[in-house]
């Protein structure tokens, strides 16, 4: 074990939510309450200055997880320790926005996480407000135009209103305004899916570059994998609700274990054209309200055993991975 | 049957606005040859979809072709009005757009939809266009084809949507598909396997392709030529090997060399700095000019036209020497 203990430690983390009908309906039209298990039993770590990226396709939770461990949703069951305060337990409220002051969140969308009615300036120094860090308009103006140097904007942007800016200019502004209460932890919630390859490109580099500068901690959540090997040191392959594997992001590329992360990694087109070996992969992402019994992935899974289609799959950690599948030895 | 499916030639896309007229599609020339797939790939802003839906007729006022023609075996289509137009589209040009929920109409069964296209467009009994309509659904990969035939939109996944889109662009035996962002809302399992089904049926049926894509690893798997658009333009075209593999213009290299690969070991991405121009401002010269790592004095001054460089045509100065006209 490392001697530092993890920035991140998230145990357990599970949250249902309720899909059901208004209760008349369902005492009229005789229907069963309906729950989604959007995310059940994800446990994870995240060391100081590491990368930890969420893999999976849509319906995979992993948004669900990203809101949870930012504090925005509160799980349904588990624990998210964030330097040894838990979030959800936590009732001091000075503690509390200590904590706070030390997560940030960047949105995959920067045309909807921008308030359109405010200038740029305004929206980088609301943290800055909201946390009492800055004394005086000066000082304020000064960390904002350092901010938007830091994210490579023009100082004088700070006049602007969104509007005015590319989809590539608006997320480095949303950069900016996370990293404006000195955080030492970024959530970013696919950051790139919105944007052009080239900007994209811009962007990952800024966050690559930032990391190294500032020394922060990313979860980074994407479905993208080509994407998520650029920038990540750890990965976990989400697949409806469940971390099936996670490793190091080198051997997981390297050797993929769980069939769904090599199911995942076939999908990627060949754009080298070096004619890889890919398998086709059967089937459909089934519906989360009613999952499969047993593993949730055995109707499309090329290795499934009698044992997957009756018992869950309990993660197994060992070596610095973890695995959850019947059919595979870690 | 010899020359190409679609034949376009110096298409221009414009639209009046009150402060001057954009150029969206800028003097654009390509062939589609039957069975052949052209990938239009290109970033938001670069007229890929514009240049589709040209083709197909369904600019939307004030948009026009302000210049060009546009061929379907050798027949001149960018000039016929709405009849005629469409006689053609459905049944000798198929579409397929993004996102298969806003494609098909949620209040009729699939099965209606594609019967309902069938005998617009071709003598057939009902009875025949539903037993086509079953055959085609299966081909395309919907297991119990004659049971889905009665289900509405709602009830099929995205991934079986686009399927049913597909057999719907397909039902009236097309000489040309044209295919905008057709994988873009899939998740990439879906995705390759909606990718694999458009080459194969494309292939069987000598159907040409007209591929509009963000997506370059799409094109890489699925195009056989390529057509790379920035600004409204044509920056590269070419075999997918060479532009792939051995990109000319500068812009598709930086391209390339931005998206993230699993083969990759780099740290950094290659990134072309700035974003693509707005229409209301493209630049004088050659539109690329203030991106270029490589640009010189004539590139400011003056547009590069077309010149072949292997087997690719490349409009860019530095490639020019002997500049040509049109296509071989």
């Amino acid at each position: 074990m490392k001697p530092e203990r993890p920035l991140v430690d998230v145990q357990g983390l599970s949250r249902v939510f309720d899909a059901s009908k208004p209760w008349l309906n369902r005492m009229l039209e005789g229907e069963q309450r309906m729950l989604l298990k959007a995310v059940q039993d994800v446990s994870l770590q995240i060391g100081r200055r590491e990368t930890f990226a969420l893999v999976g396709e849509s319906g995979s939770g992993k948004s669900t997880v990203a809101k949870m461990v930012v504090g925005l949703l509160q799980p349904t069951a588990g624990r998210v320790t964030i330097d040894g305060v838990d979030m959800w337990k936590t009732t001091a409220s000075d503690e509390m926005t200590a904590l706070r002051r030390r997560i940030q969140m960047i949105f995959q969308d920067p045309y909807a996480s921008l308030n359109p009615r405010w200038r740029v300036g305004a929206i980088i120094a609301d943290p800055l407000n909201a946390f009492g860090l800055t004394k005086g308009r000066d000082e304020t103006e000064a960390k904002v135009a350092e901010l938007l140097r830091l994210v490579g904007l023009d100082p004088a942007d700070m006049h602007k209103y969104p509007h005015e800016f590319s989809g590539g200019q608006r997320q480095r502004i949303c950069i900016a305004r996370a990293l404006s209460s000195n955080p030492e932890f970024l959530v970013c919630d696919e950051p790139t899916s919105a944007l052009d390859v080239s900007v994209q490109a811009q962007i990952l580099n800024l966050m690559r570059d930032l990391q190294d500068q500032l020394g922060l901690t990313y979860l980074f959540i994407s479905h993208n994998l080509a994407v998520v090997r650029h920038m990540a040191t750890r990965i976990g392959v989400m697949y409806l609700g469940r971390l099936v594997e996670s490793q190091p992001s080198a051997e997981l590329f390297k050797a993929p274990r769980h069939p769904y992360t090599r199911m995942l990694l076939d999908a990627v087109p060949d754009l080298k054209m070096s004619g890889r070996q890919r398998r086709m992969i059967e089937g459909e992402i089934p519906n989360p309200i009613s999952p499969p019994a047993g593993c949730a992935f055995h109707p499309r899974c090329p290795l499934a055993l009698d044992r997957c289609r009756v018992d869950v799959p309990t993660p197994f950690a060992s070596g610095g991975r973890t695995l959850a599948c019947h059919a595979v030895e870690v | 049957m010899t020359g190409p499916v679609l034949s376009v030639r110096n298409l221009r896309v414009e639209f009046p606005t009150r402060h001057g007229t954009l150029r969206a599609v800028d003097d654009i020339s390509f062939d589609i040859a039957a069975g052949e797939v052209l990938g239009v790939v290109g970033e938001s802003g670069a007229g890929k979809s514009m240049t589709g839906t040209a083709v197909i007729g369904l600019l939307e006022p004030p948009g026009r072709i302000a210049g060009g023609e546009v061929r379907l075996k050798g027949q001149r289509i960018d000039n016929l009005a709405g009849e005629a137009l469409r006689r053609i589209r459905g049944r000798r040009i198929g579409m397929v757009f993004q996102d298969p929920l806003t494609s098909l109409n949620p209040l009729y069964r699939v099965g209606e939809q594609i019967i309902e296209t069938m005998r617009t467009h071709l003598p057939m009994s009902e009875a025949q266009a539903r037993r086509r309509a079953i055959e085609l659904l299966s081909e395309v990969g919907i297991q119990g084809a004659s049971d889905r035939l009665d289900s509405y939109p709602h009830q099929f996944s995205g991934g079986m949507r686009q399927r049913v889109v597909l057999a719907l662009a397909l039902c009236a035996e097309p000489e040309l598909i044209v295919a905008d962002e057709p994988t873009t809302a899939l998740d990439v399992s879906i995705q390759a396997q909606i990718i694999q089904l458009i080459k194969r049926l494309c292939r069987e049926r000598g159907t040409a392709v007209m591929l509009i894509t963000h997506d370059m690893g799409v094109i890489a798997e699925t195009a056989d030529r390529v057509a790379v658009m920035y600004a409204g333009r044509i920056a590269e075209i070419g075999q997918v090997a060479d532009v792939v593999q051995r990109p000319s213009h500068p812009y598709t290299k930086g391209l390339m060399g931005s998206i993230p690969t699993l083969e990759g070991s780099e740290t950094r991405l290659v990134q072309i700095p700035g974003s693509m121009p707005r229409l209301t401002a493209i630049p004088q010269g050659c539109a690329f000019n203030p991106r270029c790592p490589q640009a010189f004095a004539r590139c400011f001054l003056e547009q590069p036209a077309a010149v072949f460089v292997g087997r690719s045509e490349v409009a860019c100065w530095l490639a020019s020497a002997t500049p040509v006209q049109g296509t071989p």
